[in-house]
């Protein structure tokens, strides 16, 4: 898999202008973008997803040209094949769990029962059997995120973007996630790309650490497997 | 006292009719110009919620124009489709039609407007067309919103006097609503028939907030 970012951007806040001008490559399977808040982290997911539209640029993904400014391509989010897990989850209040892990794969504007078996094997896989019935208020922040992960994953996307994905977990379960989050990468085959502002994650995941920093690419890094910590020691600031 | 009944049925009738035009018709509105920005969508979200601050006579007067034998839109329908609006029940749908219709598009933009757009990209980003979304995700979570502002819009309608007077007239048994049959019914003197009017109307009304507030209690 490869991703192939470049892209400029004006965002008008109030009286502010915030210019976002990134440009990275990598064809690793886990990708950190790692930096302070407002650093534009998140508007380049969204930029990757097909949410918002540069200004100028072009988002190719392995082979695939998402966006091309030069060119006026400019594929709508439905049809990027990109997987999304927001920072808040996003989970859909007003259905079920089973309807939210179920909601890419019917296609109608009905609720209609596509797959309900496939639906099933995917709850399982995830652990989330028994709550299929449940609503997302009656969950746990670790709940959530499951499920939030099994309505990304069912549609089986190109790359998987998380959004800041364990800054709403207690740091007993952020370790726990951080494991399962590897396992869920490695049996899925998916390329994962997670926005984090927590050294501790950029040290269990990446392969590649991009560096953000108002609204530019400071830094990239290759991550290699020996001696993680060293490397990326004087990046995070770490003793 | 049958014959009482026949102006609630008709109200009835025209006020259903005129709740279902303005309710697709409204939220529809509210999606257009909440969703999309466009020179002139000011001005028109302006006309839209002009209804509700107009004097209804002076709307009844425009709806005249408009539609009345020698208006505009009304000699258009006569000598092409020969429909003919004043004097009509379907002329008191519009005059009804066109004082509810603020109440829901209002109720329906806030309501809709009110809904997480991280919800409406989580649906987008997961495959969904702009109508799946509407339908699938931004309906159902404004729905509350755009019910309460329906049953107000219908009482609205059920209640209108002026426009309705002015555009379809009394005709006993055609255009006579409830509202026009009462105040008729007290300008001759005939106080039993407006008190049963009255007594009837009221009964309606809380009947539909009974109703109303009934099904906006029960949870998703």
């Amino acid at each position: 898999m490869k991703l192939d970012v470049q892209m400029r951007m004006s965002l008008k806040a109030e009286d502010r202008l915030f210019q976002l001008d990134v440009a990275f490559q990598s064809a690793k399977n886990l990708i950190v973008i790692f930096g302070p808040s407002g650093a534009g982290k998140s508007v380049t997911f969204q930029a990757i997803a097909g949410l918002i539209e540069p200004d100028q640029g072009r988002i190719v993904l392995d082979g695939r040209v998402l966006f091309d400014s030069a060119s006026g391509v400019n594929l709508a989010a439905r049809e990027r094949n990109v997987g999304y897990v927001f920072q808040d989850y996003a989970l859909f209040p007003h259905l079920t769990v089973a309807r939210n892990v179920a909601f890419p794969m019917q296609h109608c504007i009905w609720n209609g029962d596509a797959g309900a078996a496939a639906v099933q094997e995917f709850l399982r896989k995830f652990d989330l059997a028994d709550l299929g019935a449940s609503y997302p208020r009656q969950l746990s922040g670790g709940q959530r995120q499951r499920v939030a992960l099994a309505r990304a994953l069912i549609r089986k996307p190109d790359i998987l973007l998380l959004d800041e994905p364990l800054a709403a977990l207690d740091p007993v379960l952020r370790g726990k996630t951080r494991g399962e989050l590897l396992k869920l990468q490695q049996s899925f085959a998916v390329p994962m790309v997670v926005i984090t502002h927590d050294p501790a994650d950029v040290e269990a995941f990446a392969e590649d650490l991009i560096v953000f920093d108002m609204g530019k690419v400071a830094r990239q890094i290759s991550v290699d497997a020996t001696n993680r910590s060293a490397q990326l020691r004087d990046v995070l600031g770490l003793d | 006292m049958t014959d009482a009944l026949v102006p609630l049925f008709l109200t009835l009738k025209i006020a259903v009719t005129a709740t279902m035009i303005v309710l697709f018709a409204g939220v529809a509105c509210a999606y257009v110009l909440g969703r999309y920005s466009f020179w002139g969508s000011q001005i028109i979200d302006a006309i839209c919620t002009l209804p509700m601050v107009m004097p209804p006579t002076v709307l009844g007067y425009y709806l005249l124009v408009a539609f009345g034998r020698r208006g505009w839109l009304g000699s258009w329908l006569e000598d092409s489709l020969g429909i003919q609006l004043i004097f009509t029940w379907q002329g008191a749908v519009i005059a009804s039609a066109s004082v509810a219709f603020p109440l829901v598009y209002r109720a329906a933009r806030a309501s809709l407007g009110g809904v997480d757009h991280h919800l409406e990209n989580a649906a987008r980003v997961l495959g969904a067309g702009e109508a799946k979304v509407f339908f699938r995700v931004s309906l159902p979570l404004a729905w509350r919103g755009v019910f309460a502002g329906t049953m107000l819009a219908f009482a609205r309608a059920m209640g209108e006097f002026g426009a309705t007077l002015m555009i379809a007239g009394s005709i006993p048994g055609k255009t006579q609503t409830i509202s026009i049959a009462i105040y008729e019914a007290v300008q001759a003197g005939q106080d039993s028939t407006a008190n049963f009017l009255v007594l009837l109307t009221s009964l309606v009304c809380v009947c539909i907030l009974a109703a109303s507030g009934k099904l906006l209690q029960r949870q998703f």
